[in-house]
């Protein structure tokens, strides 16, 4: 038989159909929702008289209107109740389960995905939202789509799509002290740029992959999305098998064993060919932090923002995005002010993520001169926080554990960062207005995001460690 | 659900000569709320169309004069970021037909396929001679013919070919919809399941 990439193996296991000089019919095993992309594909049904086909391979949440304060009162801001609540409705109207305010299982979608077991090895999984890329840490093929597809998935339980070129990135080595998944992925956007990996689908490799944390690798595959990649996903190993046993969606007792076998040998064969390989050494990477507004605008924490030669084809995209920021080009970014620090999102909202933080700034105290939003991205994040006291540290140092959803990261609810302040910010995009208009967004890790609350400045958090 | 057919465009083109134009841009999250598609296009570019007190930025080529048509030229890695279809919606409902670019983020690329709204990938070479045309003259015609799959500035006949899959190419050709498709292939869908789901 042929050698095939993971991806072949996980993708022809789904196509229902090739179309002739199109795309493929490709087979959804997982479909969530959130409020924001669904309530129009929810009334494209109904307009075609079409029921939810596999509502048992449907979730829903709410996620990214919802505050993060006070959840147990109606949602103030209207357009945002309206939305939350169509969601209620489309999903009682077609028995989807819905995980909304007030459940305990509530939360960002691609936070509650892995943590309830919904998310599993050799899966195809989507959702109306660019960062189901999160997924794919689990070896699954995991994409964001936009309403239409929402709504093919919802009336037949597969979407139309062109299959993606493969790309794999490969990172050897140990990750010096303080530098994160988080980093990882900044510093290979930094490198293949913020469209690099359009048309590609990655399969991330190497003995530096192979050590993170599921927590880790999702913060990886997550941002996946933020090299134009539709997705990225990792090999299932015993890491991965160990995060998915005993959750509630998971196979149990001799079911788990025999799915657990089949997982295991989920993986690229040898002489598999990828269109493209790229190898880094992990030994590189170093704290990242973005300076632009796209977020392959990244450069170590202790370097200087790069200046680019006025004829370049590239200079006005790029000098239009440094003075958005208000950045000089060649000057350094430690020690830049910083106004608001945002730890949370589907990137880094995990208790991995609030455990860094905490650790960080267990016995300093928050700046003065910085609004701090530790916001985490579950219910049940926000539990084990609550039962680890994380909530108790922070508050000593001045901080305050909000309630769970996608919060500042795109600010659809009440977090907004001002016109013109500076945001450090753990979540996954810098564009302009992303935060709030007029925001100023630099992305980092949560070891960065914390040595920057607690300093007021951007600090290399290696200081504190 | 049947949509506008799309065959030949002939039309002026709007210049937005800026790299890396993600979906935040083109519609902000703020005005993800509705749940209907209708509306989008009055808040289509929204930051950078309006002033922070909401009067309209005379710098912004939305609010120049000169400047018409249903065509969007803009710059490389056109709606990258979050696959939100709004920004399909938005340029659709502003009256956009075709976006052309130098190269498409994937989701726009589908949101915007699935929506009535062709994507037109040129060579860097042909869309800096876009712009730079749009400077001389802001009436450039451009002709966009998909039978062909060719696009050309009418006063000069320059012209460049572009692609699109033989099904996409039909669907906007018929005003088809993938979801009529899918529909019409239920049988083949629950054969699949049952071979390969228990």
């Amino acid at each position: 038989m042929e050698p095939k990439t993971l991806f072949d193996k996980i993708w022809d296991n789904h196509v229902v159909e090739h179309i002739e000089g199109g795309p493929d019919v490709v087979y959804i095993d997982r479909h969530l929702i959130h409020e924001v992309t669904s309530p129009q594909a929810f009334a494209g049904i109904e307009q075609r008289g079409v029921k939810v086909f596999r509502p048992d391979r449907t979730v829903a949440t709410a996620d990214h209107n919802v505050p993060t304060r006070d959840q147990h009162l109606p949602i103030r801001e209207e357009l945002s109740r309206l939305q939350v609540q169509k969601l209620e409705e489309n999903c009682r109207h077609h028995s989807i389960p819905l995980y909304g305010l007030g459940h305990p299982w509530q939360g960002i979608v691609h936070v509650i995905g892995p943590e309830l077991g919904l998310t599993q090895p050799g899966m195809t999984i989507v959702c109306g939202d660019s960062h189901t890329s999160t997924h794919g840490a689990f070896g699954s093929i995991a994409f964001g789509i936009g309403t239409s597809e929402v709504e093919m998935v919802l009336a037949t339980q597969c979407v139309l799509q062109p299959k993606p070129k493969k790309m794999r990135i490969t990172v050897e080595g140990t990750l010096g002290k303080g530098v994160t998944a988080k980093d990882m992925i900044l510093y290979i956007t930094s490198k293949i740029s913020a469209s690099g990996g359009t048309g590609y689908f990655i399969e991330y490799a190497g003995s530096a992959i192979r050590s993170l944390s599921m927590e880790g690798r999702m913060t990886l595959c997550n941002m996946s999305i933020e090299m134009g990649a539709r997705g990225g996903l990792i090999a299932p190993d015993e890491t991965t098998i160990e995060y998915v046993r005993g959750r509630e969606f998971a196979p149990k007792g001799e079911d788990f064993d025999k799915m657990a076998e089949q997982w295991l040998s989920l993986k690229t064969d040898e002489r598999a060919v990828f269109d493209r390989e790229i190898t880094y050494d992990a030994t590189d990477i170093e704290p990242m932090i973005t300076y632009g507004t796209n977020p392959g605008m990244g450069i170590p924490v202790t370097g200087t923002i790069p200046v680019v030669n006025k004829n370049d084809p590239d200079a006005v995209s790029y000098y239009k995005s440094l003075d958005y920021m208000g950045f000089r080009a060649g000057e350094p970014m430690i020690g830049k002010p910083v106004d608001y620090v945002f730890l949370g999102s589907c990137t880094n909202g995990r208790i991995e993520d609030l455990r860094a933080f905490v650790h960080m700034i267990r016995g300093h105290k928050k700046a003065e001169n910085v609004v701090a939003w530790i916001v985490p991205g579950s219910k049940q994040v926000e539990k084990q926080a609550l039962e680890e006291g994380l909530d108790k540290i922070l508050k000593e140092a001045g901080f305050e554990l909000r309630q769970p959803g996608c919060s500042a990261c795109l600010a659809m609810n009440d977090d907004k960062i001002p016109a013109g302040k500076y945001s450090v910010s753990t979540s996954n995009r810098n564009f302009e207005g992303r935060q709030g208009p007029g925001a100023r967004t630099m992305l980092t890790s949560p070891l960065t995001a914390a040595a920057a609350a607690v300093t007021g400045k951007i600090t290399d958090p290696r200081e504190f460690l | 659900m049947p949509r506008e057919k799309f065959t030949i465009l002939r039309s002026p083109f709007v210049p937005l000569p800026v790299d890396n134009v993600d979906t935040d841009q083109i519609i902000p999250a703020r005005f993800l709320k509705a749940t209907t598609r209708e509306g989008f296009g009055d808040n289509l570019f929204r930051d950078w169309r309006y002033t922070s007190d909401g009067t309209p930025n005379p710098e912004f080529v939305l609010n120049k004069d000169m400047y018409t048509g249903k065509i969007l030229v803009t710059g490389k890695n056109f709606g990258s970021g979050s696959s939100r279809e709004h920004a399909a919606w938005a340029l659709y409902d502003y009256g956009f037909r075709v976006v052309v670019s130098s190269f498409f983020a994937d989701i726009f690329r589908n949101n915007a396929l699935n929506n009535g709204l062709l994507p037109v990938q040129v060579s860097e070479g042909f869309l800096q001679r876009l712009f730079e045309l749009s400077v001389k003259n802001p009436d450039t015609l451009l002709e966009i013919h998909l039978p062909e799959q060719k696009i050309t500035v009418v006063t000069t006949g320059e012209y460049e070919g572009f692609e699109i899959n033989a099904y996409k190419k039909e669907c906007m050709l018929n005003g088809y919809d993938d979801i009529d498709y899918l529909l019409s292939n239920k049988d083949k869908i629950t054969a699949y399941e049952q071979s390969h789901h228990k």
